[in-house]
């Protein structure tokens, strides 16, 4: 067994050393950044690689029309999973593209009708850079704050819709702290004023029930690298009925997916995604009782050893495997560094490369400071008793230690208030 | 993030972790950096009085590996000088010692700064002590 905070060589990375509770290393707890393909995805993928290679778009040959069956089988299971029909379900290279598409194809379309957009300020990038891009062709965008536990008002929301409004775009779950939006009010809203409502829904579907008519939903889009599925492929559901639809194809070159979305499809992947969607309908019921029962394992022996830790947004509105603490007085990088056969996230992964405080915690009132202290740990499918065991003791007894190193935990030991301490002006970063 | 072995092994098993008395004559704390920037390191150094050579040094970092790699490397370093000796470690040669990348020279700035502000802070106290003014650190960029 690793002796606890040993610095691990940064070259020895998937090699798998195993604890002698039979944990292998390094463990994988980041699933809010992707997931492990399920092996049960990639047996029904690998065909398509293989003698099933064709272009779903071949009308007139035997290679084509197996494709096509993948890709349509897919589609189905994909729309069962979300309520909608297959019709309603075209398929694109990932979130970051169907959240272009459906913000872009949605503002361009109504232009006649309005320029106006509502969204919020704990989206994703993908959303948020769209709708700033959309900014500067001449789109008034209108960014909703949330409360603590980072949730939007409703109130707010009926508020800032206006004649000019084409389109609110709110997620579903967010991908750092797990919250849960109020989807299904948000849609009703948007049904009765006539809006069109998106939801980045790419951390939610396959976790929690999702059904696109009971909650209003007129599109959402989906990625299957976060429901166990490959990287490189999502879909788009698009409605077609009450009210219909239409968005401006942001690619062109064929009019492949009914006109909305160019280009050769990716046939192996689409079917893997319809897989990962068909495994997740089955098994998500059972998925969720355990993965809530590994988090309350986790949540319980940290908060049980350790004192001063928060967790970022609303417990009772949440994903079952997300849980995202700060813990004050000890600096992000440096956890990270003391748990590094550890895979889990300080901030947002796309993010963390800048290690910039997180904008969603920023947004949630958390200071700099607790910011900079937060880890995100993504429970999923794969993981078990064990390595939540070994990650909370690995954790705890990092805190422990660099606390230990902290003048800030010092400090707080004496009594002394540190938002009344003037800190030394420093060289600007 | 590549660490070199010397980060990694300061972040292991850091030298000189702990506190001195602030009150004490002989002690001189400076206290560097702020929470919501991610850095802040407090460092002491315990001086003899007679000989101005730094006997013992302590210190406490929040902040990433290459932020406590730097202010335990320069606890170390101190250890054993005078005062005016102290007064010349520079932050480049931290960055040297430690093979720090270009995004973490700011730690070996700070942990500089850490030096000459424990060393301004005693220096204040012996002042104080015998009323007589002591040339102030020249903060050589």
């Amino acid at each position: 067994m690793t002796t606890p905070n040993a610095a691990v060589p940064n070259a020895a990375i998937l090699d798998q050393t195993v604890t002698a509770e039979g944990v292998k290393l390094p463990v994988y707890m980041d699933n809010h950044a992707t997931t492990p393909v399920d092996p049960r995805v990639l047996d029904e993928m690998l065909p398509y690689f293989r003698e099933k290679f064709g272009n779903s778009a071949s009308r007139n040959h035997p290679f084509g029309w197996a494709a096509e069956e993948g890709v349509e089988q897919a589609r189905e299971r994909i729309a069962k999973l979300i309520g909608a029909t297959a019709k309603e379900i075209i398929f694109t290279s990932g979130a970051t593209e169907s959240n272009n598409l459906a913000i872009k194809g949605i503002a361009e379309m109504y232009r006649e009708k309005g320029n106006h957009i509502i969204t919020q300020v704990t989206e994703h990038k993908a959303v948020l850079d769209t709708c700033k891009h959309l900014e500067k062709l001449g789109y008034r965008v209108t960014y909703l704050p949330v409360a603590k536990d980072g949730l939007i008002d409703l109130e707010e929301l009926k508020r800032a819709i206006d004649d000019k409004t084409i389109l609110v775009s709110i997620m579903a779950a967010s991908n750092e702290i797990g919250v849960l939006q109020p989807i299904a009010e948000i849609g009703a809203i948007c049904h009765e004023r006539g809006v069109i409502f998106h939801t980045d829904a790419v951390q939610a579907v396959g976790k929690i029930p999702i059904d696109v008519n009971k909650m209003n939903i007129d599109i959402l889009s989906i990625t299957a690298h976060k429901l166990y599925g490959p990287k490189g492929v999502g879909a788009l559901y698009v409605r077609r009925k009450n009210p219909r639809v239409q968005i401006s194809a942001q690619i062109d070159g064929g009019g492949h997916e009914r006109g909305m979305r160019s280009g050769t499809l990716n046939v192996p992947g689409i079917v893997g995604l319809g897989k990962a969607c068909e495994i997740c309908m089955n098994d998500m019921a059972e998925d969720t009782k355990r993965i809530l029962a590994l988090r309350k394992r986790l949540y319980d022996k940290i908060m049980g050893a350790l004192d001063e830790c928060y967790v970022n947004g609303s417990m009772e509105h949440r994903l079952p495997g997300n849980m995202n603490i700060s813990f004050a007085y000890v600096e992000g990088e440096s956890l990270l560094m003391g748990i590094n056969d550890v895979a889990v996230s300080s901030g947002s992964a796309c993010t963390s490369a800048t290690l910039e405080p997180s904008y969603v915690l920023k947004a949630l009132g958390a200071g700099d400071d607790l910011a900079h202290s937060s880890i995100r740990f993504g429970l999923g499918r794969f993981n078990t008793e064990a390595e939540v065991d070994y990650v909370a003791n690995k954790l705890i007894d990092t805190v422990t230690r660099l606390r230990e190193l902290s003048p800030l935990y010092e400090m707080a030991k004496e009594g002394i208030d540190l938002k009344t301490v003037k800190w030394a002006a420093e060289p600007a970063h | 993030m590549a660490y070199s072995d010397k980060v990694l092994d300061h972040y292991s098993h850091p030298r000189n972790v702990g506190a001195m008395d602030k009150s004490s004559a002989d002690v001189g704390t400076g206290l560097v950096g702020a929470p919501e920037c991610g850095d802040v390191m407090k460092l002491q150094i315990k001086v003899n009085p007679t000989t101005n050579v730094i006997e013992d040094a302590k210190f406490k970092t929040f902040g990433c590996g290459s932020a406590i790699a730097s202010s335990s490397l320069a606890t170390e370093w101190v250890k054993g000088k005078t005062i005016d000796e102290a007064l010349e470690i520079k932050n480049t040669e931290i960055v040297k010692e430690l093979a720090l990348p270009p995004v973490k020279i700011h730690c070996s700035v700070l942990a500089e700064d850490a030096i000459r502000a424990a060393i301004g802070d005693w220096k204040k106290k012996q002042e104080a002590i015998k009323g007589a003014p002591v040339a102030t650190p020249v903060h050589a960029d």
